[in-house]
């Protein structure tokens, strides 16, 4: 049997790990490489690695900060941020990526999944998702893209199907409306998409107590929670959520 | 303690080396990337990596000449990890996409994992290994596995596995489904991990250490 993951996730701009709230107002949280290491040594099951600032910084600089934190990471990575073409993915596997997460550049052109796919395996393309809910009709979530400060017309749910479809192996969705608020995951909206693909499902944004990580994975049927407050700041370890979400009788890899 | 070892891992392009390197420099080794057949035959440590399909991954072996030396290495004796490929391409053949020969250093076969509901092929996430069912406690004892506890979670990625003839090769075994699949092999100094020991934490680092103590 599979466990369910804890994956810490970095996101990095200039050279530090930062966070906000709704993608907004930025504090930063600490050094990539050093917070890497310590989250791999930790137990966390996977490390997120997600470049926020983009299309608009050099991708040479990001490449060589992926592999001074791929140095020290023993567990598997996934990078994201700005890829847009199968080319770039293999520049960052090369790097010491293990996976590599699309977003944008997949819903301008679905085809850099089924590419991908093809080149390196599903298992190392994720399609991430940033949801928000659609005003006024209850149920549905229109995708976004550009950091979520661009809104289109694609329902997430028929997205996420559709991904599916082309090869990617895993989806990272993450609710707009919960980022770095702590208030809980958006659950109806992981349930949803957990509930139309056949791939994992990784729940991100609104992470804060620990019931809301164990509601997450139950109710709302993730493989996966992505976290990052709690983790930066220490509020919690990986072994705090971990010892908790056995406790609840969820099966997860314990920490030695 | 500094182990200061020289570790050759082969390069045939079958997928990233880079974790595997960086494991075995994380225990101070100096690694060598080759894909020449006279440097493999040099080798005192050999780790065969590799992701992707089998008869790719053999055919790209004949074609750089690397199936003799690697046969040699382990016929006088030296350590040998195969890992996730890597391993399978020990087994003597595989049904992956036709039927192709392997290395045929373990005698078995390489078959797809069951399909069967609940149970997603590929197989990718945290899953336990543990010692086989007619072995006792003390099977790991003298093997890459010693120190680690049983069901202790490795990562996987992979739809195949191998499935070796004599259970004296099987050195674990991981559960999928309501089946149990081999996820470690070992014949004297040739071992193969299913699992990324690379990938794997801590405990995975310590198989990687056990592997340079041998």
């Amino acid at each position: 049997m599979l466990t369910k993951r804890i994956i810490p996730c970095l996101d990095v701009k200039d050279n530090r790990v930062v966070k906000g709230v709704n993608f907004l107002n930025l504090r930063d949280a600490g050094d990539p490489v050093e917070l890497g290491k310590r989250y791999s040594d930790e137990g966390a099951d996977e490390l997120v690695f997600l470049d926020i600032t983009a299309t608009i910084r050099s991708k040479k600089t990001i490449v060589d900060l992926v592999e001074r934190v791929a140095e020290n990471v023993f567990i598997p990575f996934t990078v994201g941020g700005g890829i847009s073409t199968a080319n770039e993915i293999d520049i960052l596997l090369r790097a010491g990526a293990d996976k590599c997460s699309i977003n944008t550049a997949a819903v301008q052109n679905p085809d850099v999944l089924a590419e991908s796919a093809e080149r390196f395996g599903s298992q190392c393309v994720v399609l991430a998702i940033d949801a928000r809910r659609k005003k006024g009709e209850s149920g549905k979530w229109i995708v976004t893209v550009k950091a979520g400060s661009e809104p289109t017309n694609i329902d997430a749910v028929e997205w996420a199907v559709n991904a599916e479809r082309l090869g990617a192996g895993e989806i990272l969705l993450t609710s707009m409306d919960a980022d770095g608020t702590k208030a809980g995951y958006d659950i109806e909206l992981t349930r949803v998409v957990a509930e139309a693909v056949n791939i994992p499902v990784i729940a991100s944004g609104g992470a804060g107590t620990l019931e809301s990580l164990a509601e997450v994975l139950e109710q709302g049927k993730a493989d996966a929670v992505l976290a990052a407050s709690i983790f930066h700041y220490s509020e919690y370890s990986i072994r705090q959520v971990k010892e908790y979400l056995a406790g609840q009788g969820i099966l997860i890899r314990p920490v030695r | 303690m500094s182990l200061k070892q020289q570790v050759t891992v082969i390069d045939y392009f079958a997928g990233n080396t880079y974790s595997v390197t960086k494991a075995f420099e994380h225990f101070d080794c100096q690694v060598d990337l080759v894909s020449q057949p006279n440097l493999i035959a040099d080798s005192d440590i050999l780790v065969l990596p590799g992701v992707g399909a089998f008869g790719d991954g053999m055919e790209t072996l004949r074609q750089r000449r690397l199936i003799e030396p690697i046969l040699a290495h382990v016929e006088r004796g030296r350590p040998f990890l195969g890992i996730c490929l890597g391993m399978q391409l020990l087994l003597g053949s595989s049904e992956e996409l036709g039927v192709h020969d392997g290395l045929g250093i373990i005698p078995g076969k390489v078959r797809r994992l069951p399909d069967e509901p609940g149970s997603k092929v590929p197989h990718v996430g945290w899953a336990g290994l543990h010692i086989p069912e007619e072995q006792d406690s003390s099977y790991w004892k003298d093997t890459i596995l010693r120190d680690v506890p049983v069901d202790r979670d490795m990562y996987f990625v992979h739809s195949f596995a191998a499935v070796p003839d004599h259970t004296e090769h099987i050195m674990s075994r991981t559960g999928f489904g309501t089946h149990w699949f081999c996820s470690s092999v070992r014949k004297g100094n040739v071992y193969g991990c299913q699992f990324h020991p690379e990938k794997s934490g801590p405990a995975g680092l310590q198989i990687i250490e056990n592997f340079l103590r041998l």
